[in-house]
């Protein structure tokens, strides 16, 4: 069968008599609508979880990427020295924009969403923070760490790094689970249409035999079934990408620091995708009904 | 308009027709006759192009069908009215909708034809019946649909398979003149039956040429037909 530019063209030009030649069938309509609409649900919530993924990588990267922490843990006496040593040290190195030690007000902060708002701070032994701010390019941290050792021994480098890279990585990476299940989603959504569409041309080949004895062309006859399979996967793709839009409303949001669980939404640019779902059912379905429609009628000749 | 050049046809390993040379000439009227089972439907088939002969040339309007693609066929076949022994209708469209399918498949707008059609369905004495299903019609007026279906392209060429093989002998008296009509208004007619009445009957009214298939050849039938 010829299936360049001008004959795809066609198939998807509305033709009510055209249609009608193929019967209705109950049991294919009902699959493959309900497919699309199984799929598309399915695919809103991996691409929510996907966009989602993809927010928190960047974030993550984006706030941690050129902040460090010094942590002086000293015997009380002391604290107050070593911070001052260390933050002279940060004072000379290159690639530090600023470094300030916490006030306890700060650290009290940091510490309340585990402990509580009223914690006793004072009574705890509780290390001094040194928050660093970097160019750019950064600075040498391992050189920092030898100075740090030389001049103010109870300083403790963290450039965040050891525990923000997996963290980014496992981000990034379920982003990537996110598509690839559309991906899969896709496949399995094309290979539910073509049984589908296999099976409605078997049970007309009857059908098929008098349209070839009156003379109607192969693209004539796969035209008629490639619209009504491609319209139902649209319709089903349809309402399926608006009930996965009305439940993604529904799970409850909470901060932005929570992460991806109770970041699962779309925003600004994700919609475009969310919208592109039910064309693009309807296109994977087009393409495999004229699959399977070509073949059929291949077998049937 | 319809040459057949020493065809044969081969099924399952086995040989159902052999040598088969025929010129079926413009304005002709051809009876085939032949026992069940002997290949008449067969014939018909590769006259038609829905069959590809394994051996030989079938040419339709002095074209090869080996050398065409199936929708070159598809259109070579608008130009031959086909009547099949059980008619082939689609049985979800009414009857007007199934005689205009030829018009429908080939892209032209049965309502623009819409004059003609209830001429056609008058001229088959189907007018009260127009948009009835086919499970509804009886054997006769079956075999009258698919007689208008198959001459509402205004083929140069109609070929009928068995048409009165399910209908009794006044209604077969009746598409029989239907029939000669046409072949006097210049169509071809080509009619596999093995009705030898039908045949008599024609040949009262019209010259004819009867063929028979025999031991999986093509003959002339004796003069007693």
């Amino acid at each position: 069968m010829n299936f360049d530019l001008r004959t795809t063209a066609r198939m998807l030009q509305f033709d009510e008599r055209a249609d009608r030649v193929v019967p209705p069938t109950g049991f294919t309509a009902r699959l493959t609508l309900f497919s699309a609409f199984a799929m598309s649900f399915l695919a809103v919530f991996a691409l929510a979880l996907s966009l989602a993924a993809g927010r928190v990588a960047d974030r993550w990267g984006n706030e941690l990427a050129q902040s460090s922490t010094i942590r002086i843990s000293a015997p009380a006496g002391e604290v107050a020295t070593q911070t001052e040593a260390a933050l002279r040290v940060l004072r000379t190195t290159p690639g530090i924009v600023d470094a300030r030690a916490l006030t306890l007000d700060e650290q009290r902060a940091l510490l309340s969403p585990w402990f509580g708002a009223d914690l006793p701070i004072d009574d705890l032994p509780l290390p001094q923070l040194i928050d660093i701010i970097e160019t750019e390019d950064g600075y040498d941290a391992a050189g920092l760490r030898l100075r740090l050792a030389a001049e103010a021994p109870a300083a403790v480098l963290d450039d965040h790094a050891r525990w923000r890279r997996p963290l980014i990585d496992a981000a990034s990476r379920l982003r990537l689970l996110g598509w690839a299940s559309i991906l899969l989603i896709a496949t399995a959504a094309a290979a539910m249409v073509t049984l589908a569409a296999n099976a409605a041309l078997a049970a007309n080949a009857q059908v098929i035999a008098v349209l070839r004895l009156v003379g109607a062309k192969d693209t004539y006859i796969a035209s008629a079934f490639v619209r009504r399979f491609a319209l139902r996967a649209l319709t089903g793709a349809a309402f399926g990408t608006l009930t996965g839009i009305i439940a993604l409303v529904l799970v409850p949001s909470g901060s932005e620091t929570a992460g991806v669980l109770t970041d699962l939404s779309i925003q600004g640019i994700g919609w475009v995708w969310v919208v592109l779902i039910p064309p693009l059912s309807g296109l994977v379905a087009f393409v495999a009904t004229r699959y399977a429609a070509g073949r059929v009628l291949e077998d049937l000749a | 308009m319809i040459e057949l050049e020493n065809v044969a046809y081969s099924y399952g390993g086995g040989e159902l027709l052999t040598d088969m040379t025929l010129n079926v000439a413009p304005g002709s009227f051809h009876f085939l006759t032949g026992p069940s089972g002997s290949g008449k439907t067969t014939f018909l088939k590769l006259c038609y192009g829905a069959l590809q002969a394994t051996a030989g040339h079938v040419r339709l309007f002095e074209r090869d069908v080996r050398g065409l693609s199936r929708d070159d066929v598809a259109i070579l076949r608008r130009k031959i009215g086909v009547v099949h022994q059980d008619c082939q209708f689609l049985d979800h469209l009414p009857v007007t909708e199934n005689v205009a399918l030829p018009l429908t498949v080939s892209g032209q707008d049965p309502d623009g034809a819409d004059a003609n059609l209830k001429e056609l369905l008058a001229w088959v004495g189907l007018t009260g019946r127009a948009n009835a299903l086919p499970p509804e019609l009886s054997g006769g007026e079956r075999q009258r649909a698919a007689l208008a279906r198959a001459v509402i392209m205004s083929p140069d060429v109609i070929l009928a398979d068995e048409p009165t093989g399910n209908i009794d002998w006044e209604m077969s008296q009746r598409l029989l003149t239907l029939l000669v009509e046409l072949n006097r208004m210049g169509k071809t007619i080509l009619i596999a039956t093995h009705d030898l009445g039908l045949i008599r009957a024609a040949k009262a009214q019209v010259q004819t040429r009867v063929l028979r298939i025999s031991n999986r050849r093509l003959q002339m039938a004796g003069a007693d037909l």
